[in-house]
């Protein structure tokens, strides 16, 4: 019987290792799988580089994982915010990396390396800053930038709704990056409200079929599950 | 090329306030558009669009549909704009991924993006990402993927900076967004039309400028269009 369903949080992320890429699911607080980020930090696993849109809000989740030391670099789009101390305290003193990466070439990125593109050319960026030292070629008149796909190690996810193969469903704008992450990491944790029977979920209405998801945890009391 | 010396009256006797602004560009989003607005100043825009309208409101982070801003019991952590602000979803409403989300804004499928801006050059390369200032933590967010995403990119800021100099300028002294992307942009005092090989030209005016004012605040040969939009407002010339 294929069953992905692990029993705890601390058992999802037990072999993680230090110097891992770990994508990090999530836009602000929204999506964002605080559960298994906190088993992340339990567990110790340091000089981590995460990927997510953003660098942690306020006291919580990806903020506490910065706070503790454990990552080495952010790649994200944007790392500043009005609660984002915790970044800006440690960029500021040197002690975490960053590259900065447009939303959505982000997003092309993951998407890319999930879906075994090699890289893609895409006007976002191109002639500005951060398309400096990166190929660049002018189609149909119009200017493009080189991406690069970007692969990790381990996602850290958080959906609605799971069954034992890890189809999920998502709730609202929580889906974000959820989604392609789960294809572009190599080992995929999903933290959800709902663990339901399989054949339960709508195959219509599946968003992440299984075969991108390797772990599913239930985390209780989540907000709005 | 520019147009003969006669100047145009102005159109109203004071600038606007960031409330006309908005109502301004909220009357000249077609009905039906798919629109996204920019954190900030053009988010209050959406106050002013009407239900006839059905403009549909896209946001960054996963949603076509958008509703107004949740209060109270509709707030829910799971909904939120890309100002990660709680919101409302529409009947009609759609939820998608970030990178299905940022594939319709770059292939070309918004009608309209309503940015700020810290500065506009003449040929409508747009500078809103970052101040150059040394030691700011650089944040880009979306706002190179709007810069060159949506079909019409309009600009909605003070055509000033708070010492007085213009924003719109011959060319930026700001780290670029995007490359001649900007197509209009509404200011307090005028509202300017770029046209690419035609140049700049102001459509309407507001308080007590003039274009030959705002020919001398920016330096720029700004065509006087004035006249083609007169007779929209009764009160005008």
């Amino acid at each position: 019987m294929v069953s992905k369903i692990v029993d705890s949080i601390d058992e999802a992320v037990a072999d993680i290792p230090s110097g891992a890429t770990v994508m990090i699911g999530g836009f602000g607080r929204a999506g964002q799988p605080v559960e298994l980020i906190d088993g992340l930090i339990r567990h110790g696993a340091r000089d981590l580089t995460i990927v997510n849109n953003n660098a942690g809000n306020g006291e919580v989740g990806l903020a506490l994982l910065i706070k503790g030391g454990y990552v080495r670099k952010m790649i994200c789009s944007f790392p500043r915010q009005v609660d984002s101390h915790i970044f800006d305290e440690a960029y500021r003193a040197g002690k975490i990396e960053l590259e900065l990466v447009p939303q959505g070439n982000l997003a092309e990125r993951i998407r890319a390396a999930g879906a075994g593109i090699g890289g893609f050319f895409t006007p976002t960026g191109y002639g500005t800053l951060l398309a400096e030292g990166k190929e660049s070629r002018i189609i149909d008149d119009r200017g493009y930038v080189f991406e690069s796909p970007l692969h990790a190690e381990f996602a850290l996810i958080k959906a609605y709704k799971a069954d034992r193969w890890g189809n999920l469903v998502y709730r609202k704008t929580a889906r974000n990056f959820g989604p392609i992450m789960a294809t572009a990491a190599v080992t995929t944790i999903a933290q959800v409200g709902q663990i339901v029977p399989l054949g339960t979920l709508d195959a219509e209405h599946v968003v992440t079929p299984g075969i991108f998801v390797n772990r599913v945890v239930q985390t209780p009391n989540e907000a709005n599950a | 090329m520019t147009t003969g010396s006669r100047e145009s009256t102005p159109a109203t006797s004071a600038p606007l306030t960031r409330t006309d602004m908005a109502q301004r560009v909220a009357a000249d989003i077609p009905a039906g558009a798919y629109v996204n607005l920019g954190i900030g100043l053009p988010t209050s825009i959406a106050n002013f669009l009407t239900l006839d309208q059905e403009v549909i409101l896209h946001t960054e982070n996963g949603m076509l549909g958008m509703g107004p801003e949740a209060h109270g019991a509709e707030i829910d952590l799971d909904l939120m704009n890309a100002g990660k602000i709680s919101v409302t979803e529409l009947a009609g409403a759609s939820y998608f991924h970030h990178s299905d989300s940022f594939g319709m804004m770059r292939g070309g499928h918004l009608d309209i993006a309503v940015l700020g801006a810290f500065q506009v050059s003449v040929n409508g390369d747009l500078a809103n990402w970052h101040t150059g200032v040394p030691g700011s933590i650089p944040a880009v967010g979306g706002a190179m993927d709007l810069a060159v995403g949506a079909k019409k990119i309009f600009v909605m800021m003070e055509l000033t900076t708070k010492s007085g100099q213009s924003k719109l300028v011959e060319s930026l002294s700001y780290p670029v967004t995007g490359l001649r992307c900007v197509t209009r942009i509404y200011t307090e005092v005028a509202t300017f039309d770029l046209v690419p090989d035609t140049g700049i030209s102001v459509t309407k005016l507001f308080g007590s400028a003039t274009v030959a004012s705002l020919r001398e605040l920016t330096a720029l040969p700004i065509i006087d269009a004035t006249h083609q939009t007169s007779r929209q407002t009764p009160t005008e010339g």
